[in-house]
């Protein structure tokens, strides 16, 4: 079973502070992380292939720093790494990285099932999956909680959706999208971590992934950003004062005046 | 320089051309970004250099004739089984004024097995046009004879627009559809509208709500966008208006469809109580220290006939289930009274719930960030405050009960 995850480096938080007097991020230092949802990923594939054989490559496209994430993907569990790095896969949006995963997995031998977390922690769409697997030509399943029985040319998988779960059969080679339910990922071996400090982790840019340049990084986006700003919170409440008591009367005096209870 | 005299790179200037390393004579200036900084400077060196580039790249008339091929708004209408999800209408209501706004048509696109009463209420709530595609394949959602059939739709009928729920099963869709037609697609916006050329301006959050980022799709058509339950207010209910159908047959068979639906497990497990769909939301936060306390929140909601959700944070310290969760990663709900107990207000929870029609915030301390989007504030200590506002309620009730005797 050869099987393909596809991880993303992350901020570990959200929260970007913005100077108000500037109107610029304030820069921090801010730990990069593995993408939380993709940790399921990558850990189900590790299961996998430690029930059935075979290997687990990880391919992730960022800047050359997220070959971090890639190594601590390797400390996990994951036999193989692949970076996609280049200046001109910069300011990709969804398609265009969906795009270059896809001239990756082309290059690479045979694969069976390709594995992504469900969305992303810092863009949130949730898109890259669905354009993957569209862009491959391969059956697509989004919110895998389980996967109930794997062989050749044949998967089924419990997949969440908003009224509880279905069961849904596929073949195989598929991509699913996982959710945290499916797993409790592992912390990371002693001979994982010794194995990712000396693993070669490649490094293919637009040159050997011979990408139609028109295709990749911010040319290759259908959507493009026009302007940034910042929300505006100008208004202010309406404080009300008093003991706890007080307060409760004029709130409820308020609420009943606006005939809101 | 520095006082040590080591150079330093000022980065609002700095372009990371990099020239500056190889011209150092001596050698002493290296760049080094946290992969952070990095991250940030990609995307602002991104849109930077978007900005010069929408300029000059301004559509040729050829190509601006070819985008005017495509008329009208859709909105594809979400169901399961054909039960429909409300945010298919919110997003008929904030589809007819961009329709309103391009002079242009508002279609939705039904695809079910059974579902012609969708086609009614799709007239109902503003659509003037309705793609109705009803066959067996379509009993349960599968992504492949979805998109198939809405890109064929697309393909035969070129609308310039077209609005798709960001659910789970709208994300999968729209996502597989903006692929095979090479389009571009923007996630979860929460607001909408027509720029002076015609084009669909979309905006979203970005950086989890930090900024706001207007997106563009400038050069291909449809435009698509996903926008979340409960962001788009629920339009007005006509049940007297009526349309055109088109129907089409279905352009896929069973048989070419490699996923199949074996089975449906409702979850019992599952919350019964749906956040998003409330009216009175008594919200709590970090401040109420511990799971039992969300006790006087429960009597505060069930005296107001309201529920209750929470922050991310009492998610995360286990005191209450995801699905109660409000905000970026939880459900963005938009009722009458949002009661905001003991909850600061970082962004990620404002850009649930600012949306409601009153905020009521009580925190102890003065300078949260939630009192910027509250209508009314209270200053103190919950566990005193909350009690009493529910015991004032009670107490007016029974009071006006006994005086109607």
């Amino acid at each position: 079973m050869n099987i393909i995850v596809c991880i993303k480096q992350v901020p570990k938080t959200a929260q970007v502070k913005i100077d108000s007097r500037t109107n610029t991020l304030i820069r921090q230092g801010v730990e990069s992380i593995i993408n939380p949802f993709d940790t399921y990923a990558l850990e189900e594939g590790v299961r996998l292939r430690e029930r059935h054989g075979g290997k687990v490559t990880v391919i992730s496209m960022g800047p050359p720093q997220a070959e971090t994430a890639l190594r601590e993907a390797i400390s996990l569990g994951a036999d193989e790494a692949i970076l996609l790095t280049d200046r001109a896969f910069a300011g990709a949006d969804t398609w265009a990285t969906a795009y270059t995963l896809s001239r990756a997995i082309m290059r690479l031998a045979t694969y069976d099932l390709i594995i992504c977390g469900r969305q992303t922690f810092d863009g949130d769409t949730g898109q890259v999956g669905p354009e993957l697997a569209e862009m491959l030509g391969i059956p697509f399943v989004a919110y895998v909680s389980a996967i109930e029985e794997i062989r050749d040319r044949y998967l089924r998988v419990r997949r969440m959706v908003e009224e509880g779960y279905e069961v849904i059969e596929t073949g195989l080679p598929a991509l699913i999208t996982v959710t945290k339910e499916i797993n409790q990922p592992r912390l990371p071996s002693l001979r994982g971590i010794m194995k990712s400090k000396s693993a070669p982790v490649p490094a293919w840019g637009a040159k050997e992934l011979d990408v139609d340049p028109s295709r990749v990084g911010l040319n290759g986006s259908a959507t493009q950003v026009i302007r940034i700003f910042f929300p505006e919170r100008t208004h202010q409440a309406e404080i009300i004062t008093g003991s706890p008591e007080e307060q409760a009367d004029r709130l409820v005096a308020k609420l009943r005046e606006a005939r809101l209870i | 320089m520095n006082e040590k005299g080591e150079p330093v790179i000022d980065l609002e200037k700095c372009t990371r051309c990099r020239l500056c390393i190889k011209a150092c004579p001596v050698g002493a200036i290296e760049i080094y970004f946290t992969p952070e900084e990095q991250k940030i400077l990609d995307e602002l060196s991104a849109k930077e250099r978007a900005k010069p580039e929408a300029a000059p790249e301004k559509p040729a008339e050829a190509h601006l004739a070819k985008l005017g091929e495509y008329r009208g708004v859709w909105v594809f209408v979400e169901h399961a089984e054909g039960r429909p999800a409300e945010v298919s209408w919110e997003l008929l209501g904030v589809g007819a004024g961009l329709a309103r706004a391009r002079g242009v048509e508002l279609a939705a696109v039904v695809i079910g097995d059974n579902v012609e009463h969708l086609a009614r209420e799709a007239f109902a709530y503003g659509a003037h046009k309705v793609y109705l595609v009803d066959a067996p394949v379509y009993h349960y959602y599968r992504t492949e004879p979805y998109y198939r059939t809405l890109c064929y739709l697309a393909e035969k009928y070129k609308p310039e627009i077209i609005l798709v729920g960001a659910t789970g099963l709208g994300r999968d869709l729209a996502g597989a559809v903006a692929t095979r037609l090479e389009t571009g697609l923007t996630a979860d916006c929460t607001g909408l509208a027509i720029d002076e050329r015609g084009f669909l301006l979309q905006t979203r959050p970005a950086f989890g709500g930090n900024i706001m980022a207007t997106i563009l799709t400038e050069r291909t058509r449809p435009q698509m966008a996903t926008v979340r339950p409960h962001v788009m207010p629920m339009p007005e209910k006509d049940a007297s208006r009526s349309g055109i159908i088109i129907r089409e047959e279905a352009p896929v068979r069973e048989e070419e469809i490699a996923v199949k639906v074996l089975e449906i497990i409702p979850d019992t497990r599952l919350d019964t109580v749906d956040v998003a769909a409330a009216d009175i939301i008594v919200a709590g936060g970090r401040g109420l220290g511990s799971a039992e306390n969300f006790r006087i929140l429960e009597e505060l909601a069930s005296e107001l006939g309201g529920v209750v959700a929470c922050s991310r944070a009492a998610v995360e310290a286990g005191w209450m289930p995801l699905e109660r969760q409000v905000g970026q990663t939880g459900k963005t709900v938009r009722p009458k009274i949002y009661f905001a107990v003991g909850i600061s207000g970082a962004i990620q929870h404002l850009v649930g719930m600012q949306d409601a029609e009153t905020i009521i915030a009580i925190n102890r301390d003065p300078h949260a960030p939630i009192f910027e989007v509250a209508t009314y504030g209270i200053v103190g200590d919950l566990f005193e405050v909350v009690p009493a506002i529910t015991a004032y309620i009670r107490k007016r009730r029974a009071e006006k009960a006994a005086g109607s005797k």
